[in-house]
Order: structure tokens, then sequence, then C-alpha cells
């Protein structure tokens, strides 16, 4: 276990769907300004365990802690407050807004005014308001959308739409962004982007914990990996250690022996 | 932008002196003092399709307006008879009590979308009237009759506004006061749609699960616009029921609730205004096929759905310097 104290810490948590247990007593933790990633075959947890982070599920037991606070169980909005930010898998994004529309939305937790102050527009939300466009320009820049800024969020191709997922977490100044599948459904170029993408967002300061079946780019990107099977954790370490962990590899066997770059 | 706002400041101008001058020039060049009444009409059925629009704004399919209406118009009765209140004071009470029952119906039936929330409202229209049968205190089937009009406002024995009933002509009188209800209405609206709050109901209405995970606090969003709807139902629901100086639990049925939707469908869900011009067509169009008897609703439905088919974003959608906000 790393030194820093740990900014996420996944305590025993469990989920049932009536006699389904979708996630079964997992505990990890992650440290600041790392990259984890959870791993698993089809159906083993992981988008629930993801749920249970990001406050979209309530644990069934067990609780989530971050930094130090239990965040497990409430709003998402409040979590999102707290600075647990996720995005989404596929493409959910503000569609009729363009692309620096829908980030400069999502600097929302950031604004000082309040609704009146909105509706009155206070001088706290027109400095908010000017504040976020900058913010908005850096952030779109850094993501490579500099000609797409005025395009509408419905006209994006996929990988751009993917990144500006990314923005909307990142317009929100979280101190844990969760990505779900942040590298499904894209060739390998795109790939290799969005994996310099991530990290550019460690960079920022900001710790990542991702849900991913692309096994390639989970082993280039991660700090360390949690593995998941039928709702428990079965190994969790480094790239390396996963890659010759032998649970891991019974897990994959036979579907996608493949899949973990062996 | 100063050039954009010179011309919205001139738009706004020439509506306000049509309304205010020109209309009731022309009325009283005319003789037709009964297009006040028709013209109040839409002036009070557009406030309240005002508010259905606020809720189609935020993605939800409101078809309970009429509810909030008769509510509405019972406050006022009840107050001014039963209690010897000021109508001009039950028109706040009748809206702000409307928002605190919405805002108690609101919390649990808010939470459903599409089909399910708009089939929720359309039974709360019906409740509604058969509550105001059962209820001793709205005088059941045979209603409320015989209202008081508005009496005076003044201070120490000077009338700003006289009492409606020493007036030869109070429907011209209802008609500045809807006309300017109207108009302060749909200002507030254009300042909400434009700031910053209207942004956030676009991402409620785009994608609520994304916009609660940027922080926005999707609940209370959902509550203070439909508390602001029904608001406006209850306020519109109380006028009328100073004009017709009665209100029975027929006043606001479904079909209302239905037109109230229909107004804003007409206009156009994108646009502030659309409320307006949608009441205006549809109140007008309804009437005018009034001579073609037997087949008035036919052709009139008729028309409509071709109309949708057409026009799905609203008859102001054909207006290329309307700003579309959705």
């Amino acid at each position: 276990m790393s030194v820093a104290a740990p900014i996420l810490a996944v305590k025993g948590v469990t989920r049932r769907f009536g006699g389904l247990i979708a996630v079964n007593d997992v505990s990890f933790t992650v440290a600041e300004k790392q990259i984890l990633s959870v791993i698993g075959p089809n159906g083993a947890g992981k988008s629930t365990l993801f749920k249970l982070i990001a406050s979209f599920l309530k644990p069934t037991s067990g609780e989530v802690l971050f930094n130090g606070a239990r965040i497990s169980g409430l709003s998402p909005h409040i979590a999102a407050r707290k600075g647990v930010v996720r995005t989404f898998q596929e493409t959910t994004v503000f569609k009729a807004m363009t692309v620096r529309e829908n980030i400069v939305i999502a600097h929302h937790l950031r604004s000082r005014a309040g609704l009146a102050g909105f509706y009155f527009g206070s001088a706290n939300a027109r400095a908010d308001e000017a504040g976020f466009g900058r913010s908005a320009d850096e952030i779109i820049d850094f993501l490579g959308l500099s000609e797409q800024r005025h395009k509408l969020a419905s006209s994006l191709p996929h990988g751009h739409l993917r990144a500006l997922g990314i923005g909307i977490g990142l317009a929100t100044d979280p101190k844990l962004l969760l990505l779900d599948e942040p590298f499904a459904g894209m060739n390998h170029d795109e790939t290799a982007k969005a994996v310099e993408m991530v990290r550019g967002v460690r960079g920022r300061g900001v710790t990542v914990v991702l849900v991913e079946h692309d096994m390639p780019a989970v082993m280039k990107i991660s700090d360390r990996v949690v593995v998941l099977n039928f709702g428990q954790k079965i190994a969790e370490g480094t790239p390396a250690e996963i890659q010759r962990n032998d649970k891991v590899i019974e897990a994959y066997l036979g579907s996608e022996d493949a899949a973990i770059g062996l | 932008m100063s050039q954009l706002q010179n011309l919205r400041l001139a738009r706004a101008s020439v509506f306000l002196l049509i309304v205010f001058v020109i209309v009731p020039w022309a009325i009283a060049a005319g003789g037709r003092n009964d297009l006040y009444y028709t013209l109040t009409s839409v002036a009070l059925l557009s406030i309240a399709s005002a508010g259905v629009w606020l809720t189609f704004y935020i993605g939800r399919i409101n078809i309970g307006q009429g509810a909030y209406a008769l509510m509405g118009g019972y406050v006022s009765a009840i107050l001014v008879v039963q209690y010897g209140v000021s109508f001009w004071l039950t028109l706040p009470l009748a809206g702000l009590f409307c928002a605190a029952i919405s805002v108690l119906i609101g919390l649990p039936i808010l939470r459903l979308r599409g089909v399910y929330f708009a089939m929720v409202t359309l039974v709360l229209t019906e409740v509604t009237r058969l509550s105001a049968l059962a209820l001793p205190i709205t005088n059941g089937a045979k209603g409320m009759v015989s209202i008081p009009l508005p009496g005076p406002i003044g201070f120490g024995g000077f009338d700003l506004v006289p009492g409606f009933a020493t007036l030869k002509t109070p429907n011209m009188a209802f008609y500045y006061l809807s006309m300017l209800l109207m108009c302060l209405c749909f200002a507030a609206m254009y300042r909400l749609v434009h700031s910053r709050i209207g942004r956030l109901c676009q991402s409620l209405q785009q994608n609520e699960e994304l916009a609660s995970s940027i922080g926005v606090n999707i609940t209370l969003l959902r509550i203070i616009a439909y508390a602001i709807s029904s608001f406006l139902g209850g306020l519109s629901g109380a006028i009328f029921v100073g004009i017709a100086q009665s209100i029975y639990p027929s006043s606001f049925t479904v079909n209302d609730s239905v037109n109230f939707m229909l107004n804003c469908f007409l206009g156009g869900l994108g646009y502030v205004f659309g409320p307006i011009l949608g009441t205006f067509v549809l109140y007008f169009g309804w009437d005018l096929l009034f001579q073609a008897g037997p087949y008035q609703l036919l052709i009139f439905s008729s028309l409509l759905i071709l109309f949708m088919l057409v026009l799905p974003n609203g008859l102001l959608s054909l207006n290329p310097f309307a700003r579309r906000k959705a």
C-alpha cells in the first residue's frame, strides 16, 4: 500500500438486487493522484461498484469513505459537491447544447451565486459566468476540442463525445473522477489519445478510478488494478502483478484468454 | 450586442403599444366591447399555459394545469365570499396556495418521467374536480355564484384603482388587468429562461442523471419549476372567477388541461413567448371554426394533427428571428 493516506476507501461494500449479490464484500483503497482501474469479466459487478462509489446506488451493507467521510448513501449531487464526480458510459452529454455550453454549465458546482443571484444577474453571478467561460475554454483546449467549440454536441463523432464527457467531469473541479469505460468502442489510435488524456487529467491533480474492458489500455495506464469476478474482489495489485495472477488468468480463461494482454 | 438589445426593446415597446393603446382604441372605434372578454381570456389562458411551458422546459409533460386553475379559483371565491377578503389580496394567496399544494404533490410525482408523469397530472385535474364536488366548503355541484366584482385599491379615501362594480365597462378593466399580468408574467419568464436557471432547466430536460452528476440539485429545481407553474395556474384561475363572478367544479376540466398543453405545443416548446401565440391562435381558431357546425371538432383536431406533423417545433419556428431556447 502506498504511503499517502487514501483519498477513497471502499469498505466491505455489498449490494444485493433481490436474490442476486452484484457486489459482495469488496474493499480497497485509492491513494491521492493514483489511477486505479476496476476490471473483470462481463457481469462481474463492475458497473454496480462504480455506481456505489459515485453515490448513484446505496450499498446494502458496507460504506464508501472519501477523505475519511462517508459518502455512500448521499444524493449524487451532494457527492459531486464533495468532489466525487462520475462520467457516463456511452455518450451522455447535453446533446442540444454546444461543446462550450456543455462545459460551462458543468461549472455549476463552482458558482458562488445562488438561484436568486442567477435570476437577477448579481455581481457574483456575472463574475461566475465570466470565470466559467475562461475555464471552459481552457478545458476545451486541454481536451483538443478547440475546433468543435461551437458545434452542437449531437453532431460530434464518438471519440469527441467521450472527450466532452471527460471535460464535463473536469469542469466540476473534482478531486476524484470516476470514468465509466472511457476507452470502449475506440480504435487503437483513439485509445492511445484517450490514455494520454486520462494521464493528463491525473496531471491536473485529479485522482482517477476507471472501470474498463480494454485490457491493454488498463495495463498501460493504471497504477493499481482491482479485479472483480462474480461480485467478489479476486485480486488487487500493480498491472504486472495482475498479469501474473493465477486467479485472474483463470477468471478470464476460455472466454477472453488473450484479453489481459498475455 | 447592444443592437440586439435595442431590437428587443423596440419589439417589446411595439407589443405593449398594440396591447394597451391600439387594441382598446380599435375596440372603441369598432364598438366591439365583447372582444375585451375574448382577449382577456387569451391573456389569462396564456398565463396558465406559461406555467405548463415551464414544466415542459424541465422535461415534464404537464396535463394538470386545470387542477391548479380550479384550486386557485376556489381559493379566491371562498376567501372573497366567506371571509370578506379583498379580491386583490386573493390573487397572490390563490397562487401561493397552489404553489404550496404543488410542492406536496410534486415531491412524489416529479420523480416520474414521460408518459407516467403526464398520466398522473391528467388524473390530478379529475381528482380536483371531484374534490370540489365533494367538499362542503366548495358548495358542491351548485358551485359558488354572485361573487362580488373586485373592490377598489386605494389609501385614505383615494382610489388608485376604482371598484370594478362602479365602472361602466368592467370588461375593459379586466382586459387591462389581465394584459398587465400577462406582460409581467412573460417578462419574468423571459428573464428566468435567459438566466443560468434556464440553462439548468435545459440540462434537466436533456439528461437528469448527468445534471445531478455535475452537482445540480435536480429535485429542488423540479419542485421550483412546478411550483412556479402552479402559481401561474392558480393566479389565472382566480382572475377568471373574478370575471365570471361564479365558479363550479366543472369550470376547469381535463379539456382545459389538455388545451393548456396544446397552447404550448402550438406556439413552440422552445420559445418563451410560444404560449401567448399558441393560446391566441388556438382560441380564435376554435371560434372561427364555429361556422363549421358539427364538423368543428373534426376539422379542428385534424388541423392540429397536421400542424404537429408539419411544424413540430411550433408556430414560432417559422420566425427566422426568434431565438430558440431548447
